[in-house]
């Protein structure tokens, strides 16, 4: 955290970013060459957005002047570039509300219930919030919370139950390993006899299996038995599509995450197929003071790029500059010879 | 040349792909409603389908990453391919693919 905060009121600042990837990192260079302050908030417990989260070690080939870099790179060198502006990371939390207080700031609240109050907010939320992915097994959200889950927030929750996890990746290995020994019984499914998770958490789910403490079964959840939102059994289909039932009162479908865009379809901007429009001078929505960047933005000629990305970042602190700062003039300055700049980034 | 492509309603559309380039990018140019998160790097599985019968032996075999993608897919079955890394050619051109639910 980079500036004192109240805990007991809304933290203060001149920017608040929405999403932290690759967009909403340079943003916070870009504004801060101006002085304007930054909070960024993001779903995922580390920066980086997709770069981070879905393909770390993949390579990108089109970053001006980096010939190659991989998504975990590129978050790591921005990461690097921004840290002399000290912007505020709260990871864990999803932008939930926005509100226009009568002062013309924006007071914005996350689903944890924090507050920010900013003059400009800057949504860079690439496809929106990533969420579990939800197997698409009938009714299966009216278990979701009781008797589905797709997170472990409290093992405690989960002692003494017959639990039933399914996936091939290391949430679902890592879960079946950490829960088997407080489980009543503790069975995981996958459609194969492989798995892409980490090799020594499948040997050890394999002897926990060879122990009789672990079931396997290569099959796949076909239907939910219960009521009140109280799972009592599933439906598992084999390989070879036998079917049979199976007991269980807490199910862990464990599939990865998705991109939803969640709350900011509630903030009042007039959505193009999911996307925001926006003008292309400042980046500014249809409303004054919210602006969207990078992959969640929309209009004539958009490229889905990250460097496209970094341009409207640019051109967003500008007209932010304008919004926080209507009193004092903007100077545009290069960062090659500009002292000041290279003051405030550390160098000079 | 030819994709026959089935949504997630059972409409079922003929499409056309470009030789050398992926089921994913036609489906997703053509306006079907494939997420296909990544982009085409194999690393999402959000542009899951269903290769029709007859149609998965003419593929050339799953490289192991998408094997280990397909992980994170949901309703997997035994003819679940991710459309990113079926590329067009004379020998697909009149694929049958269904496109998975999400």
């Amino acid at each position: 955290m980079s500036e004192q905060q109240d805990t007991s009121g809304p933290i203060e600042t001149d920017v608040v970013i929405i999403g932290a990837g690759p967009a909403g990192l340079f943003a916070v260079f870009e504004l801060g060459l101006l002085d304007l302050k930054c909070h960024l908030i993001d779903i995922l417990d580390r920066p980086g957005g997709q770069c981070t989260e879905l393909y770390p070690e993949k390579p990108i080939y089109d970053i001006p002047a980096l010939p190659i870099v991989t998504g975990q790179e590129l978050v790591d060198r921005l990461m690097e570039q921004i840290a002399p502006f000290k912007p505020g990371f709260h990871f864990g939390e999803m932008a939930n509300a926005l509100q226009r207080q009568a002062d013309g700031r924006w007071k914005l609240i996350t689903d944890t219930g924090k507050e920010f109050l900013a003059p400009v907010i800057v949504i860079a939320a690439g496809g929106g919030s990533f969420v579990p992915k939800r197997p698409p097994i009938p009714g299966i959200e009216a278990y979701e919370g009781t008797s589905v889950f797709y997170a472990v927030r409290k093992m405690d929750q989960f002692r003494g139950r017959d639990i039933l996890i399914a996936g091939g990746g290391d949430s679902a290995l890592d879960w079946t390993l950490n829960l088997a020994p407080i489980a009543k019984s503790l069975t995981l499914v996958h459609h194969r006899d492989g798995f892409r998770a980490a090799q020594h958490s499948v040997n050890q789910m394999r002897e926990l299996v060879d122990a009789g403490k672990v079931k396997f079964h290569v099959a796949s959840v076909k239907a939910l038995h219960g009521n009140n939102g109280q799972l009592e059994a599933v439906t598992l289909q084999g390989a070879d599509k036998s079917e049979w039932r199976h007991d269980t009162n807490a199910f862990l479908p464990f599939f990865g995450l998705t991109m939803k865009l969640g709350p900011i379809a509630e903030f009042g901007l007039n959505l193009h197929e999911n996307l925001i429009p926006v003008d292309t001078a400042k980046f500014e929505t249809s409303t004054p003071g919210l602006f969207a960047i990078g992959d969640i933005n929309t209009y004539a000629g958009k490229l889905k790029l990250i460097l496209s990305a970094f341009h409207e970042a640019a051109l967003v602190s500008q007209a932010a500059f304008r919004i926080a700062r209507p009193n004092e003039k903007l100077r545009f300055q290069y960062t090659t010879s500009s002292s000041n700049l290279q003051k405030k980034l550390g160098v000079a | 040349m030819k994709i026959i492509a089935t949504d997630r309603n059972g409409k079922t559309t003929e499409i056309e792909g470009n030789d050398g380039w992926t089921v994913m990018e036609a489906l997703r140019d053509a306006g079907l409603p494939i997420t296909a998160e990544c982009g085409g790097a194999c690393a999402c599985a959000t542009c899951h389908v269903y290769v029709e019968e007859g149609w998965l032996e003419k593929l050339p075999k799953q490289r192991d990453e998408e094997v280990d993608m397909l992980d994170m897919a949901v309703a997997v079955q035994d003819n679940s391919r991710l459309s990113c890394q079926i590329v067009c050619s004379d020998e697909t051109d009149g694929i049958q693919v269904t496109l998975a639910p999400e």
